[in-house]
């Protein structure tokens, strides 16, 4: 029976529905001390004294501990994926309110947590900046010298830089975009911000770390654990096996629990107190470890007198905060892509990482895409009305099609861009007609369509192990947040091994037992960790067909697994074992131009199409329809495919809609769920979800990742319905009634007062 | 602080234990081994701390341990006591209602609150009635569909 294209349930349903499923969040070990974190109130500033005396006296507590202690132990104790720019505690400065100054270790969280209200520490504050088209100027230094990570060729070019808080630029440039403005039709220029907002993943950040003998186990709830490993040893100066990772089930991760985030911490107090210290954030505290990146845009586009968009220029700045985390490779790997699923002969894209005094920020479900659909697609819809030809027929007669060259130069493949769209207008029902409302109450649509690259290189390995009684297990460092991972590689080693999906087993991350993985990122598991398995589970046959030959089984007979192994060994014994790496090919980009003809091993497209009823009197926004489609190749496990499709689009509807992190001198005014609005079951409008089935030829039994393309087209085509409903355009996220309603009242000639 | 004796029914077992009077029910149900109550906002307002105190949903994270004196409490541990999992759970599963898992708990223990109140429910009384549970992963639609199903399922 192919296994394949089946729709079964994930897994490990039973754990989840009755409450047993394992998480980091529970985790208990004998002898465990609890660390809560004092954090800098002042956004930046030299730390001129930290006054850690009444807490240490508090009864309960184990100890107090400064950067000063951890430098005892780590004399470099900073870390980071692209720059290590971050400390493990803050050391000579402060970088944003909420930087963790000190930690109180008790037996008891309450006393750790009354303890971290007996510190104080005294700042010489530094003014700060929060703007990321401000940070270009170097008035304001939140570093005084960039430390990229070697492990990167094309950041070392950075190294020692300073006078700058430009983390990273990054440019692409294809034909002249300057000549073709010149010459072109119609030119266009807009500028299009994005918020800060986050992922708030419902179990809050949390690691434990234990010291053994030799070794350090890092439990923690983590998308990355075998950077983790690589990260940790790194700081210890330790080979890697040294260094155990392990991750169970994670409550949500949304990019947000990648690379170091608590580990290090953990990490260097287990290893200062010799017993395992356990740190979890509040809910409140997520609001200081990471967030998305905001942005400015400015786009420019030039339009032929027929409609086709012959040049584009883009400048996108991202505001990174504090720290750089994998800011720098957002701006890069995604900046790329930042002139949209069109064909245009003549681009040039200026993408640049700023450093700020903000919540450091990173991925957050699309690696900066979203921010960029928002700018290119509200971009887009604008050209189409002032040159008044139908948003969708402009679009088509623009749109990037397979065989043609991407402004990177990589040519396009299976890439179902026209599929996708397409599936868009029919089920929208473009061509009927569409009742607008009247009074005080119109109606528009809108509809909006995305493009990302996942990120390259990257390298994948699984084992697969058939035991003796003919039943496998799998072995993937591939981190179940919720995405269905574990069932997807379980349909495809099933699907190889010719058994069950259900029957296989898949063991957790454990560096000590599952080999290297990148990371569970940018929609990257299903086609890299896919191929590994897939690849692994044919090794295993191989291995297995290879015993059937020792054991003197004549070539192609098909005998079942349990009786090549008892003829080999004699009994119930022995293992077939398979492995497998896999990195596809890829070719860098020239520095200077940002050329490949080969940036990417595949494409991901999503999009979708809004009908909105917007109250001009008040600014209110109604989502009266949602539909969303994406290019998923072929699914692997379809129902699960489209449940990832439907919350992607969910969770970027609160980030259009509600969502946005408000700052007054650097400090979150509403870090807590019950000021930062995120979509609830009575905010959700009636939504249609199509998996567009296309074949990716270098994945999986045709499959590609499809976790994020969801979120692509959701803000932009929101915007554009409410511009065809009123009249008015919103130019920042997120789209607040009170956002509308001042363009509505500005149109209008009545604007209302600021404040 | 001093601990208090407190003895209360749990998931239908007379039990009996020591506790401080600032510790909340989620930490109180850590001391049995029962994980399925979750503190992750703290505030009373993502559910993923629903516990059923003499058959009413509390939040648990804002629940002093010490009111349990007395009580009947009962969490999500309890629904599969049996052996065999309850209508909820199984209409969760056949739905695909959860992604991650860590807020599900929580929507089980609230849907088994809603159909004794509403066997046959509408979407708005689904809509209302859940409204205090959150789920980062957008599993609503399919969590509408499994509540409509359990309530089929009788």
């Amino acid at each position: 029976m192919n296994q394949v294209g089946r729709s079964i349930p994930r897994l490990e349903v039973r754990a989840k529905v009755t409450g047993r499923a394992d998480y980091t969040h529970h985790l208990r070990l004998p002898g465990m001390l609890y660390g809560k974190v004092f954090r800098s109130t002042v956004p930046h500033g030299r730390i001129r004294s930290i006054d850690t005396q009444a807490a240490k006296e508090l009864a309960g507590v184990y100890g107090v501990f400064t950067g000063a202690d951890i430098q005892k132990l780590i004399p470099e104790p900073y870390y980071g994926p692209a720059f290590h720019d971050q400390p493990i505690l803050a050391l000579d400065k402060v970088r944003h309110v909420g930087e963790p100054v000190a930690v109180v270790l008790a037996g008891d969280p309450h006393i750790a947590d009354q303890a971290v209200q007996l510190i104080s520490a005294e700042y010489d504050e530094i003014p700060a900046i929060y703007d990321e088209v401000e940070a270009m100027q170097p008035d304001i230094l939140v570093h005084d010298i960039l430390r990229p990570a070697g492990t990167f060729a094309d950041l070392k070019h950075l190294k020692g830089r300073g006078n700058t808080n430009i983390a990273l630029d990054y440019h692409l440039r294809r034909g002249d975009a300057e000549a073709a403005l010149a010459g072109a039709e119609h030119v266009f220029e807009h500028t299009f911000k994005t918020q800060q907002c986050l992922h708030l993943a419902f179990e809050p950040f949390v690691s434990v770390a234990e010291p053994g003998e030799n070794a350090l186990i890092i439990y923690t709830a983590n998308q990355s654990p075998s950077f983790v490993r690589i990260e940790i040893a790194r700081l210890f100066g330790w080979p890697e096996n040294r260094v155990r990772v392990k991750v169970p089930f994670l409550g949500g991760g949304f990019g947000g629990k990648l690379y170091i985030k608590l580990e290090a911490l953990v990490a260097a107090l287990a290893m200062l107190v010799r017993r395992p210290v356990k740190i979890a954030l509040t809910m409140e505290e997520q609001f200081y470890m990471i967030t998305k990146h905001p942005t400015t845009f400015r786009i420019k586009s030039g339009v032929a007198k027929d409609g086709r968009i012959v040049a584009r220029t883009c400048q996108v700045h991202w505001n990174g905060g504090a720290y750089a985390d994998i800011g720098p490779r957002v701006a890069q790997k995604s900046g790329f892509t930042a002139a949209g699923p069109y064909d245009i002969d003549n681009i040039s894209i200026d993408s640049y990482e700023l450093y700020s005094n903000r919540t450091p920020a990173g991925a957050l479900r699309g690696f900066g895409v979203p921010q960029l659909v928002w700018a290119f697609e509200s971009h887009t819809d604008l050209i189409a009305r002032e040159l008044g030809i139908d948003p969708v027929q402009f679009r088509r007669k623009n749109l990037l099609r397979n065989g043609r060259p991407h402004a990177s130069g990589t040519v396009l493949h299976d890439a179902a861009i026209t599929e996708v769209f397409d599936s868009l207008v029919a089920r929208m029902g473009w061509d009927k007609p569409f009742e607008r409302g009247s009074g005080t109450v119109r109606r528009g649509r809108g509809i909006a369509i995305g493009l990302k690259a996942v990120i390259s290189p990257t390298t994948s390995v699984a084992i697969v192990n058939i035991s003796a009684d003919g039943s496998a297990t799998l072995y993937t460092g591939t981190v179940d947040m919720g995405q269905g991972s574990d069932t997807a590689f379980a349909l495809i080693v099933g699907e190889v091994l010719g058994i069950e999906a259900e029957k296989v087993r898949v063991v957790h991350s454990d560096t000590d037992v599952t080999p290297y993985d990148m990371g569970t990122l940018g929609s990257r598991s299903l086609y890299h960790m896919g191929n590994a398995v897939r690849l692994a589970a044919e090794d295993a046959r191989v291995k297995l067909r290879a015993l059937a030959a020792e054991a003197g089984l004549p070539e192609g007979t098909n005998y079942p697994p349990e009786e090549i192994f008892k003829k080999r060994y004699g009994m119930q014994a022995g293992n077939a074992i398979g492995t497998a790496s896999f990195v596809p090919s890829y070719k860098p980009p020239d520095p200077q131009t940002g050329q490949s003809d080969n940036v990417t091993p595949f494409w991901m497209v999503g999009g979708s199409g809004v009908e909105v009823e917007v109250d001009t009197e008040t600014g209110q926004v109604r989502v009266l329809r949602l539909v969303n489609a994406a290019d998923c190749g072929k699914p692997i496990n379809p129902g699960v495919a489209r449940a990832q499709l439907s919350g992607a689009a969910i969770m970027q509807l609160g980030f259009t809609l509600s969502e946005a992190m408000h700052l007054d001198g650097g400090q979150v005014t509403n870090a807590s769920l019950a000021d930062y609005k995120i979509p609830g079951i009575g905010d959700i409008p009636p939504m249609e979800n199509e998996l567009v089935t296309a074949e990716q030829h270098s994945g999986p039994f045709g499959a590609k990742g499809l976790g994020e393309s969801g979120t692509f087209g959701v803000s932009p085509a929101i915007a554009n319905a409410i511009h065809d409903a009123v009249g008015v355009r919103v130019m920042e996220l997120p789209i607040t009634a009170e956002a509308v309603l001042r363009a509505l009242r500005a149109k209008a000639g009545r604007p209302l007062d600021e404040e | 602080m001093t601990a208090r004796i407190i003895n209360f029914t749990l998931n239908g077992q007379k039990v009996s234990t020591a506790i401080e009077p600032h510790r909340n029910l989620v930490e109180l149900l850590q001391r049995f081994d029962l994980f399925g109550a979750r503190e992750s906002c703290g505030q009373g307002l993502c559910g993923c701390c629903t516990v059923l105190v003499d058959g009413k949903a509390v939040s648990g994270c804002l629940y002093f341990a010490i009111w349990a004196d007395g009580k009947e409490v009962a969490t999500v541990e309890h629904l599969d006591a049996g052996g065999a999992l309850s209508k909820v759970q199984q209409a969760f599963i056949d739905c695909g209602a959860f992604q991650c898992g860590f807020c599900t708990p929580g929507f089980v223990l609230m849907t088994h609150q809603l159909l004794e109140a509403h066997p046959d429910p509408s979407d708005d009384d689904i809509r209302d009635y859940l409204n205090g549970n959150l789920c980062r992963c957008g599993a609503y639609p399919e969590i509408i569909e499994a509540v409509k199903r359990a309530a089929k399922a009788t």
